[in-house]
């Protein structure tokens, strides 16, 4: 069991990371904040598993990927919390069962 | 048990208790310190797969920006954590549920199908140029576009999130020029029709003083 660390090893970490992530928004469901940064960790998760293949497999595509990822995950998270300071400003909350105003 | 394999226990270890730590810290600050610790050991062990720059790009653009921009927002905006917290483990089994379900299929299906256990050999090329550089080529000759691409995304994300958050001071005295363009004549001057002469107005009626008021202020 603590021979070589395999891809199986890496892979099994980011799949753990990710279920992890799921079950912080299972618990998280009303603060808007932690949500995000729940979904940070998802996208950390998956580009673990980009890199360990990339490593594995000799192949440089993967690496790639992750930066190009990177350049989304950061874009995301700038407007994710544009929008959450804009909607804390007119709501004066962050709580996501209080934003129902676009209800029918 | 080699000094790799005990680094990456070591890692894993400390990356999976900070994200434990992210998704049920009492407050949101400490939220957003455990995903600094997260993401640095994530870095360490990117850096076991010998990712050595998108480690350092993690380090400085995670830790140094966009952490750094998370934890502004937490506390700029004043939260009311308690109000958040009640029955916060009252999905937890079915969480649980989903979230071991989740663990469990993937690593089975990666056990099975996955077991590589060492990494291609680099070539002796690939060796003598680094990660950094092989990195570099590949996005500047093969992923040329989508680089051009993911600037614009850049800006654009900029672009969005000013404009999002841009509040006018009340008491500004800034005029906006497009406005001043837009003024018309007719919102600034009224012009009135009106008859060239008045007619004349009657005569103001003679003061009446009666004798006895002149008779009262004499007094």
């Amino acid at each position: 069991m603590f021979g070589n660390v395999t891809l199986s090893h890496f892979l099994s970490l980011g799949a753990i990371l990710f279920a992890l992530s799921v079950i912080g928004i299972f618990l998280n469901r009303r603060n808007l904040i932690v949500l995000l940064m729940a979904i940070e960790l998802m996208l950390l998760a998956v580009n673990l598993n980009f890199i360990a293949f990339s490593h594995y497999l000799g192949d440089m595509d993967g690496q790639v990927f992750v930066f190009f990822i990177l350049t989304v995950a950061a874009a995301e998270a700038a407007i994710g919390l544009a929008i959450l300071v804009v909607l804390f400003r007119n709501r004066a909350s962050i709580n996501v069962q209080e934003l129902d105003s676009l209800k029918g | 048990m080699n000094s790799t394999t005990a680094l990456f226990y070591v890692f894993s270890a400390v990356l999976l208790g900070a994200a434990f730590g992210v998704i049920t810290a009492r407050s949101t600050v400490h939220a957003a310190l455990y995903l600094v610790l997260a993401f640095f050991s994530a870095a360490c062990v990117w850096m076991l797969l010998k990712a050595e720059f998108l480690a350092i790009a993690l380090v400085l653009v995670y830790v140094g920006a966009v952490m750094v921009l998370f934890l502004f927002v937490v506390m700029m905006l004043d939260i009311n954590t308690d109000s958040l917290r009640p029955n916060f483990w009252r999905h937890f089994p079915l969480a649980g549920l989903v979230g071991a379900l989740i663990a469990l299929e993937m690593t089975l299906v990666l056990r099975g199908g996955f077991d590589l256990g060492v990494a291609k050999a680099p070539t002796a090329a690939e060796l003598s140029l680094g990660n950094t550089k092989l990195l570099g080529i590949e996005i500047y000759t093969q992923y040329l576009y989508p680089l051009q691409l993911a600037a614009v995304l850049l800006l654009v994300a900029i672009i969005a999130a000013i404009a999002l958050t841009l509040r006018e001071r009340k008491d500004s005295h800034h005029l906006d020029p497009a406005q001043q363009m837009r003024a018309k004549k007719a919102d600034r001057v009224r012009l009135v029709k009106m008859a060239p002469t008045r007619a004349p107005a009657p005569p103001p009626p003679p003061p009446t003083a009666t004798p006895d008021a002149a008779a009262t202020e004499k007094r």
